[in-house]
């Protein structure tokens, strides 16, 4: 996901659209091709968005087409209002009704999200065709054209420049958007609901947004359409229409901003086309566009399912984050003053059923202290990890953070304290670039909203933001991987990723869940030498580990569970020796 | 609305009911073990009711020539993806079920349509060729795609409806018809009058749902199909084999598919997209039942004819948008007690 930098691109582009119809070299024919093209292609970068980069499948995004093209249509055909004024209207409408739909959908989980999309999908389209006030089955006639001055753009050339105008301003916009803070919260929902919550992304608000966001493109799609074709009728808004915008997103490459535009190309050409020339081949005028047009969906799942832009244009670029002015820093969180108690678990417990998970756990973390937590296979330490980290509610118990009680604890709640957390199974966002996704975990310590991001006035602060990822990728040795795609990395050194995102955060709480393993021997010294550093820093550290070495050098005070049950607490020297200890490690010595 | 009224609307909502469980069963039990969400399971309906309405008139139906396009395209397919692992079993199965197969049918058809057979012998040619065409569209289509994600099995389910339904129109034509009632006596039940043809769809249904209960209780067969829906890798590691599993629970996806339409033929005039809203109105009950409990299925199409029969009393207009917004509440709801994991790739 690039940002397009300086002006330099968008006004070739936009010179090239001003001069492009006029110029002679394009006959009408394509000229009403581009037309429906650009109007396609602002609903599949919404698509792209909410599908390829939030993981929301949608077919039903031709009803939001539909309510932009009604209401616009309505406002100008009985209230005579200018298609201009319309237009915020039409936004509004398409805004509302997202959210409202929304609201539901976004919480449906696994297939069930398409599943809600295709049911409402069909109701709009039922319900298009059956109010008496929007015209029913044969639509509402006699929509104005667009008009500047006394100048009305009837022409399809002079439609193509609004049109692709606006496509470029919606591709910016969503360039924009993708490679703000927001934008990167976004890209983690697909394949890290978790990670992303572990650094304060309110995941729900986030998938709202997103599904807010493509409404709106379509519903400005629905706006050009009507006022283009003239008039709207319910046809081209059922799920038809919506699983072919979908079909775009995805010949085009899901997640691809560019690969929208490519794919709304295919798939209108290849429809026109067919509908050209099948009747001349067959020798009839079947359906037979339908058979095809359907073949080639399910032969692009089977053979190219990435879409085509990876194909054509390889994988993307890594982005090019803003230098920081002068020698601003982020404020750093003020640390507790060494050896004072950070965090306190009285009596934890948990219980899966009838399965006690974690018994009446207790310890204390003190502050600039590592602490190792330890014992044998399902000992309770990662239970033990999710319940502090918020993740998992506990049944019974208290844990105390800064001397306060944590209530209905959070992942999100959780970050914002100052608990910074790695994963045992690593949780990275593998198509996005090392440096964002360490970037991610100072998520709550920029600002930078929706809005700020599209109109890319969040230079200085993502400026802030980056040069602070940088600087945790040097301190975990990263930096010359910085800008490659985090899935290109071997998993030791994704644990690290992991780690400086975690010290992105600047917690005061840093939770390592088996940082070491898969780690080689130099890695797990210079992790060590880190981890020295931090606690030197006044930050504590809380360490699930098995590899006893890596721990033993290297914790003030270890915790040992043992199904479930804390079993011994001491310094190092004294767990070594303790028989329980052994015991539980080794079997009884009879 | 009266007594009377709720009763007619009642039986009304219960026919149209069972034929909806029949197919939502099917598009259950696709689902569970291939994960297709499996939406031209309506175009079997469709289909067999426009195969046996041909059939009465003494004409040759258009349908063993989509069966025998359909059985080209399976062994193109399978051709293709396992070109360098062909043994001659293969071969054999290939020409057999998908060119054999066909031509026989077609040949058989050439000379029993203008025969007029009468109503079980239509009936049973029309489930013949409609039955093999769920493996076959199996294989060409989804076989390919069986590690992939729910999600792009939906997509590749929908390019097949498109595909069926442009097919439909060629083969068939715009025309709809509908086809004699199975039964055409009818008695009176109090104010109520109770037509054969609502007593033949009740029986058949009630008996289909018992042989697909027995089938998965008491057979090997069917058990092992729920144990690949269940665990499709488990099922793998002792030994059934998953491909052979999804084009059995294709067959008898279309095998109901094609009862339905049986049934459905003499209630309503069937057009070749008719499919497409009885699929859709399985599918809403499908879902209702958690698209894995066939007892709640069952319970939800009722429920669902019954809604629909409400619906089109009180505003027959908007029937449509009531019953696809019912779904909606109770997705929300499945979602808050039953949450999946997140689907990876």
């Amino acid at each position: 996901m690039t940002r397009l930098n300086g002006p330099a691109v968008p006004i070739v582009c936009a010179l090239a659209i001003l001069i492009l119809p006029f110029s002679g070299l394009m006959p009408d024919y394509w000229i009403t091709l581009f037309n429906y093209i650009g109007i396609s292609s602002l609903v599949a970068i919404g698509l792209v968005l909410l599908t390829g980069v939030g993981g929301m499948t949608s077919f039903g995004q031709a009803a939001f087409v539909g309510f932009g093209a009604y209401t616009t249509g309505v406002l100008t055909v009985y209230a005579g209002v200018s298609p201009w004024l319309a237009l915020p209207a039409a936004l509004l409408v398409t805004m509302i009704a997202a959210a409202l739909i929304g609201a539901i959908t976004v919480r449906l989980s696994g297939h069930y999200l398409p599943l809600g999309t295709i049911a409402w999908g069909i109701a709009f389209f039922y319900l298009f065709g059956n109010l008496n006030w929007l015209g029913a089955h044969d639509g509402l006639p006699g929509i104005p054209p667009l008009r500047l001055g006394n100048y009305a753009l009837i022409n399809p050339r002079d439609y193509f420049v609004v049109v692709w105008l606006t496509v470029v301003l919606a591709v910016i916009a969503t360039q924009n958007l993708l490679g703000g803070r927001v934008g990167r919260a976004i890209r983690a929902l697909r394949r890290s609901t978790r990670a992303a919550e572990a650094f304060g992304v309110n995941t729900a608000a986030a998938k709202l947004i997103v599904f807010v966001y493509a409404a709106m493109l379509a519903g400005l799609a629905g706006w050009l359409y009507a006022h283009f074709q003239r008039s709207v009728s319910p046809g081209p808004f059922g799920i038809t229409a919506g699983t072919e915008y979908l079909l775009m997103a995805v010949l085009g490459g899901a997640g691809r901003v560019y690969g929208a535009i490519l794919g709304a190309a295919g798939i209108t050409f290849l429809r026109d086309q067919l509908q050209n020339w099948l009747p001349w081949l067959v020798g009839s005028t079947g359906n037979f566009e339908t058979v095809a047009f359907g073949a080639v969906l399910v032969l692009i799942l089977q053979t190219a399912s990435n879409g085509l832009w990876p194909i054509l244009f390889g994988p993307p670029p890594p982005p090019k984050p803003p230098a920081p002015r002068g020698h601003q820093h982020l404020p750093d969180r003020p640390l507790p003053a060494a050896g004072t108690p950070l965090l306190q678990a009285r009596k934890v417990r948990k219980t899966f059923g009838g399965l006690v998970a974690v018994n009446d756990v207790s310890f204390v973390v003190d502050s600039g202290r590592i602490i190792g937590l330890i014992g044998p296979n399902g000992a309770g330490k990662s239970t033990t990890f999710n319940l502090i980290t918020g993740v998992l509610p506990l049944s019974a118990g208290e844990i105390a953070f800064e001397g306060h009680a944590m209530q209905a604890q959070t992942p999100q709640r959780a970050a914002a304290l100052g608990l910074g957390r790695t994963f045992q199974h690593v949780e990275i966002v593998a198509d996005m670039s090392v440096i964002e996704n360490v970037a991610l975990g100072a998520h709550l310590r920029g600002s930078a909203g929706l809005l700020r991001s599209i109109l890319d006035l969040d230079r200085s602060e993502e400026a802030l933001l980056f040069a602070n990822a940088q600087r945790q990728l040097d301190r975990v040795g990263l930096a010359d991987v910085a800008f490659k795609p985090a899935g290109t990395l071997a998993l030791g050194q994704l644990r690290l990723v992991e780690v400086a995102r975690a010290l992105c955060l600047n917690p005061s709480l840093l939770l390592l869940d088996e940082p070491a393993a898969g780690l080689r021997v130099g890695e797990k010294k210079a992790l060590a030498r880190l981890l020295r550093e931090v606690r030197a820093e006044g930050v504590s550290v809380l360490l699930v580990e098995h590899d006893m070495d890596f721990v033993m050098s290297l914790a003030d005070r270890l915790v040992v569970l043992d199904f479930g049950t804390r079993i011994a607490e001491g310094v190092p020297e004294e767990i070594r020796k303790d028989p329980v200890v052994l015991e539980a490690y080794l079997g009884g010595v009879s | 609305m009266d007594a009377t009224i709720f009763l007619f609307l009642l039986q009304d909502g219960i026919i149209n009911g069972s034929v909806y469980a029949l197919v939502a069963i099917a598009t259950v039990l696709v689902f569970a073990v291939t994960r297709v969400i499996l939406v031209p399971q309506g175009e079997f309906v469709a289909f067999t009711a426009l195969t046996i309405a041909a059939l009465e008139n003494g004409r040759m139906p258009s349908t063993p020539w989509l069966l025998l396009a359909l059985g080209g395209l399976a062994a193109a397919s399978e051709l293709i993806r396992h070109f360098n692992e062909m043994t001659s079993r293969r071969v054999i199965r290939i020409v057999l079920f998908d060119l054999a197969l066909p031509i026989a049918l077609l040949l058989a058809t050439r000379m029993l349509a203008p025969m007029k057979l009468g109503q079980v012998a239509n009936i049973l040619l029309a489930i013949a060729l409609i039955t093999p065409m769920g493996p076959m569209l199996y294989r060409i289509a989804f076989e390919p795609l069986a590690h992939s994600s729910v999600l792009v099995l939906l997509m590749a389910a929908f390019g097949v409806h498109f595909s069926l339904m442009g097919l439909g129109l060629l083969f068939f034509g715009p025309e709809g018809t509908g086809t004699a009632p199975l039964s055409s006596q009818s008695f009176a039940l109090g104010d109520l009058v109770v037509t054969g043809q609502s007593i033949a769809v009740l029986i058949v249904t009630a008996l289909l749902l018992m042989l697909f209960a027995l089938f998965f209780g008491r057979t090997l067969l069917g058990k092992a199909l729920r144990a690949c829906s269940s665990n499709r890798i488990g099922a793998r590691l002792v030994g059934i084999p998953t491909s052979a599993a999804g084009q059995i629970a294709f067959a008898l996806a279309a095998l109901l598919g094609a009862i339905s339409g049986v049934l459905v033929g003499p209630l309503m005039t069937v057009f070749y997209d008719s499919g497409f809203l009885i699929g859709l109105k399985a599918f809403v009950a499908a879902i209702l039942g958690g698209l894995g409990s066939y007892p709640l299925t069952v319970l939800a199409a009722l429920g669902v004819g019954f809604a629909e029969a409400l619906f089109s009393f009180w505003a027959s207009n908007f029937k449509e948008v009531l019953v696809f917004t019912l779904i909606i509440p109770v997705l929300a709801w499945r979602s808050l007690v039953a949450p999946h994991a997140e689907e990876t790739e």
